[in-house]
């Protein structure tokens, strides 16, 4: 029971998340991020750092270091939830695979209580990390932001060559069930071009057959004040349902992939 | 598997057109019952009551002015004007007289009433003077139950001024035999009445109002038909025509006889549901299980091809329109706790049948349907819910949740079987449950409940507690002690337990009261002849007639209580922080943060009377100077500071609501403190009581009646709804807070508890989105929770419905039981609405 006892750092427990995975799921949130997306709309899970944000007024103590056995906790709490709704628990963050041993061990943990997993995840690690937590993961839900690895650099901080590779190691394996998400952020990769690159990627890999639109929304906005830091997508819109709309029709066109607008 | 009809059947264009007409005008109050019942009275000064009330109801029935809306398939109306209301001197005048001149400008609920009105109203009142069910309640309460009352311990003011309603009745027995058959049956009874028997007096006297009840209700139905037909010579469009002969031929034979076909059956139930409420004024005349008792009629037309599924809906929606045309005036502070022109007509679909299988047809879809077509807060709409029950039942029901009309209530027959069997119900009676009202659950055609007998303000005992029984300067209730002297929170919770048990005896003394003078003035023979066994025992229900009775008086305030008490153990005897005297300082200050126009009042009321006692006389520009005094009352800096802190250290104790089970054990024994010393009473109707946990909207009003409370709650704002957590306290979201109600023992609460939760609609959203939330009240359920409903909106929309009412007529949110208008409540419920907590987004 070693697992239980091993040590990471959070920054939120959400329940009844119900946009991360299948049925109704309880979101751990790790902190800690290697790419520093301008549309991140968890900012303070970036740096590893425990951090101080201003929330409606109130300085707000952000991060704190937890044991497994602690999450697991309110994890249970839901159990019956999960049993009625096929949900469960999903590790997000932040970049979990930043924390490979804990993220292993909170997955190992509610896969020995019976709850399904999921980790919403980057696959910006070393193929290392990831293969620690494959054998305890029911569903990856792995971001592809864009094809292009300039604009992927210029955007987020880092090239996309080690996610794509990694995508491509994790289908490989078989292990898990694996999503392609995509966030569509206007001036970035909203362009049916651009998207119908990311799902002709998707579709080549072996097992994948999912595919889910995220459409830009603005709400961790004021949390870049909180931390006293400039929100550089100031001034772009949501994207019009419409135009969520023609961008699933092209992936539907051009690959064997569901879509779906939203997780 | 079971197969069922669940396509969706376009809106008949009829429906919108009927809406339009119903919603043109405010509604008027009419003055013609008043003045009949009053003429008949009149004429029957020495006979027997029974006999005066059978009388009376008949002189009504044969000379009410009737009309048929334009375009009704269904028809039958109390009043000309639609959405109008009569009045009902025999229960209560004085309130309305009073407020005659203010009932069409006050916030809640207003009605327009003519000045001929008034005049004949006036006249009529005159002959009711000491003669109401409610001055004899009055004469027959404990002087101690009478000063709780005034001191808004609690209010049993729904009975005490009103007709008591409450009841769902044998429809599938007026629908099969009509009232001749009940006529007949009756004089079965009456043929084995022997002169000699001891209640023969009573019985054959009661046998008889029965006969010229039923009698009165079958002139009523023909007085329909010869104006159908009148209007039918007249008809230039020949549909119309049609639908007006075939609507006169329903009315020459139902409800004299049994109905046949699902038209006639559709007519036959709506007089019956129109005509309960003619009788008496009493409100949530419940329709029960509909598409149980309707089936039969649908099967024989529908199913055998004579009637399209397209018009039998049309039928039952416009059945769902009528339902809408039946209102009621109430005084203006009820108006405030029943807000919404609701008359809480709950109709259940779905759920097992009385041998335990599941009984959902294509009609349970159809009352889904209805709903969604008319989309106006009456009927109350529920479903039941079981662990058979069938899948996609509960996601049609879902798919109406997400429209945002706040219906339907989840009902959980997991928990409500046992909870009745466990008040003497047998196993086949309990599974055949339906909804009375808001969320009471009782056995059709065979109960007297009397559901929602009074609001009990849990909070009020505590105040009584630090002030050692006194309340504005007198001394109201058991002396238990100063706080100062109490040295354990054992010693507290004692205290407070004592000052519940005596407030309770008084509530039951009071509901008691209420209970004979209705027995006395008010028995009702229509209603009793369609209730088992009245007819066999020879007694009307307000005699103790139906099989089960019981009295279900609603606690609210358990948020408030247990976070109170709570925060009281930690900061005062477990972390010493604070002493009990501080606290009763911070309490009696409003925690420094003023004194608005009531406390000021309050106080000045202790003022007054001491300087009374001595003699001296205030002029009303003295008492308000010291009002103004009062509110002008600077707290030194120094206790501000001290009161803040406490506000603070309050803040950081756990809260009910979130999950925490220490916290929410708690809350369940502090829900004992009610539950368990009600059960021991007994009612005059030898039934006994059993306790509700809601309020209606009534913790929004009683409220403002209560003082600071030691869960940080300040002076005059709302309680907390229901069994739901304070509003805003619960910041685990919907799963924590729906885990820490189910802790509740919903069992012994067997008039019911109440459970709201508000979403976004983002949270219902696509397939995936109905599929979570119907697992969400699938796990409440299997955790035995009792009751679920759900306000579907979002914030943003609120606040601009605020705003721009006129925009918003029709926006219907769910308070507490029931739906309402959202733009016809007070602002007050408005803003409560608002702050509760979001959820799922």
């Amino acid at each position: 029971m070693d697992y239980l006892t091993t040590k990471g750092r959070i920054f939120d427990i959400q329940r009844y998340s119900i946009h991360d995975g299948p049925g109704i799921r309880t979101i751990v949130f790790l902190k800690g991020c290697v790419l520093r997306c301008q549309w991140c709309c968890n900012p303070e899970s970036q740096s590893y750092d425990i951090q101080t944000m201003m929330v409606q007024g109130k300085a707000k103590v952000i991060g704190r270091d937890v044991t497994v056995e602690e999450v697991m906790e309110t994890v249970e709490k839901d159990r019956p939830y999960y049993r009625r709704s096929g949900g469960g628990l999903t590790l997000s963050g932040g970049e979990s695979l930043l924390q490979p041993e804990f993220a292993r061990d909170l997955l190992k943990a509610a896969k020995k209580s019976g709850i399904n997993t999921a980790m919403e995840s980057m696959a910006c690690a070393p193929y290392a990390s990831i293969e620690k937590v494959l054998p305890y993961l029911d569903v990856y839900l792995m971001d592809i932001k864009h094809m292009n690895r300039e604009k992927h650099q210029m955007f987020t901080g880092k090239p996309n060559d080690l996610m794509l590779e990694n995508a491509r190691k994790v289908a490989a394996s078989g292990m898990t069930r694996l999503v392609i998400r995509v966030p569509v952020i206007p001036t970035f990769n909203d362009t049916e071009e651009e998207i119908r690159q990311i799902a002709r990627f998707a579709d080549s890999l072996p097992g994948v057959d999912k595919i889910h639109l995220l459409p830009y929304h603005r709400l961790g906005q004021d949390k870049y004040d909180g931390l006293n830091r400039k929100y550089l997508l100031n001034g772009i819109l949501p994207p019009e349902n419409e135009h969520m709309e023609r961008l699933k029709a092209a992936v539907m066109r051009h690959s064997s992939l569901n879509c779906q607008i939203g997780g | 598997m079971k197969k069922f009809q669940t396509a969706d059947i376009p809106k008949p264009e009829r429906i919108p057109r009927l809406i339009e007409h119903l919603y043109e005008k405010m509604p008027e109050i009419e003055a013609s019952r008043a003045v009949l019942l009053t003429e008949s009275y009149m004429q029957t000064e020495n006979e027997p009551m029974i006999i005066r009330r059978a009388k009376a109801f008949a002189h009504v029935m044969e000379q009410i002015p009737i009309i048929i809306r334009d375009e009704e398939l269904i028809v039958g109306s109390s009043t000309i004007a639609p959405r109008g209301c009569q009045t009902y001197p025999e229960f209560s005048f004085e309130w309305l007289e009073a407020e005659f001149d203010t009932v069409e400008k006050r916030s809640a609920d207003p009605f327009y009433i003519a000045e001929n009105t008034k005049e004949a109203l006036r006249q009529v009142h005159k002959y009711w003077k000491g003669k109401t069910t409610s001055e004899l309640a009055t004469a027959y309460m404990a002087p101690e139950a009478i000063r709780s009352i005034d001191h808004n311990i609690f209010t049993p003011g729904n009975y005490f001024y009103n007709g008591v309603g409450h009841v769902t009745v044998q429809y599938d027995k007026v629908l099969a035999v009509g009232f001749e058959g009940i006529k007949k049956e009756a004089e079965d009874y009456l043929a084995l009445c022997s002169p000699g028997d001891a209640d023969y007096a009573t019985r054959t006297h009661f046998l008889e109002a029965v006969i010229i009840s039923c009698d009165a209700a079958i002139t009523y139905a023909n007085r329909y038909a010869v104006l159908a037909d009148s209007m039918a010579q007249k008809e230039n469009d020949a549909k119309r025509k049609e639908e007006l002969i075939q609507i006169a031929k329903n009315c020459r034979r139902v409800p004299a006889e049994g109905a046949g076909c699902f038209w006639q059956a559709c007519q036959s139930f709506w007089f019956v549901q129109q005509l309960l409420q003619l009788e008496s004024s009493g409100h949530s005349i419940s329709p029960g299980r509909f598409d149980q008792y309707m089936y039969p009629y649908y099967e024989k037309c529908v199913l055998k091809g004579d009637m399209t599924r397209e018009f039998a809906q049309e039928l039952m929606d416009c059945i769902w329109v009528k339902l809408n045309d039946l209102n009621k005036c109430r005084d203006a502070a009820s108006a405030e706790g029943f807000a919404g022109y609701s008359l809480f007509q709950n109709l259940i679909a779905g759920g097992q049948n009385k041998d335990g299988v599941d009984a959902t047809n294509d009609l349970s879809f159809m009352c889904i349907q209805a709903s969604k077509h008319v989309f106006l807060p009456q009927p109350s709409f529920s479903v039941r819910v079981w662990n058979g029950s069938p899948h996609e039942f509960l996601l049609k029901a879902a798919e109406l949740t997400r429209t945002g009309l706040g219906q339907p209530a989840y009902y959980n027959d997991e928990v409500i079987i046992p909870s009745l069997m466990n008040r003497g119900l047998t196993l086949e009676d309990a599974r055949d449950y339906n909804i009375i009202g808001c969320v009471e659950p009782q056995k059709a055609g065979k109960t007297e409940g009397w559901h929602d007998a009074a609001f009990f303000n849990m909070c009020r005992p505590l105040e009584l507690v630090f002030s050692n029984g006194v309340d504005k300067g007198e001394q109201i209730s058991v002396a238990t002690g100063e706080v100062s002297q109490m040295h354990s929170f054992e010693e507290f919770y004692d205290a407070y337990k004592k000052q519940m048990n005596y407030q309770i005896a008084l509530l039951v003394n009071s509901d008691n009261a209420i209970d004979i003078a209705h027995k006395e003035r008010c028995p009702l023979p229509f209603l009793s002849c369609m209730v088992d066994d009245c007819m066999k025992r020879g007694r009307t229900v307000q005699e103790g007639g139906a099989v089960y009775n019981f009295t279900g008086p609603q606690g609210f305030g358990i948020a408030n209580v247990t976070d109170s008490l709570y925060a009281i153990k930690k900061l005062v005897f477990e972390e010493k922080k604070v002493t009990l005297d501080d606290y009763k300082k911070a309490l009696e200050n409003n925690y420094g943060q003023g004194f608005d126009e009531i406390s000021a009042s309050e106080m000045a009321v202790d003022i007054i009377r001491s300087l009374q006692s001595t003699g001296r006389t205030l002029s009303e520009e003295e008492i308000a100077a010291v009002v103004r005094e009062i509110m002008n009352l600077k707290v030194s800096e120094e206790d501000k500071r001290k009161y803040q802190q406490l506000l603070d250290e309050i803040e950081n104790v756990p809260k009910y609501g979130n999950d925490i089970e220490s916290v929410d054990l708690f809350a369940r024994d502090v829900a004992y403190t009610y539950t368990k010393p009600l059960e021991t009473f007994k009612n005059p109707r030898g039934g006994t009581y059993q306790a509700g946990l809601y309020p209606v909207s009534a913790n929004v009003p009683l409220g403002a009646q209560t003082g600071a409370t030691p869960d940080g709650r300040l002076a005059h704002t709302p309680v907390a709804d229901g069994v739901s957590p304070s509003a805003g306290k619960d910041v685990n979201g919907p799963t924590a807070a729906a885990n820490s109600v189910s802790k509740l023992d919903h069992g012994i609460a067997s008039n019911g508890t109440l459970f709201n939760q508000k979403f976004h609609p983002s949270a219902l959203s696509g397939e995936q989105g109905l599929e979570n939330f119907v697992n969400l009240v699938r796990t409440y359920f299997d955790q035995k929770g009792s009751h679920m409903q759900f306000n579907v909106v979002d914030r943003n929309t609120l606040l601009d419905a605020q705003k721009n009412p006129e925009q918003y007529k029709h926006l219907v949110v769910r308070v507490a039981g029931y739906s309402a208008l959202f733009t016809t409540l007070s602002k007050s419920l408005q803003d409560d609405i608002i702050r509760r907590t979001e959820q799922g987004f």
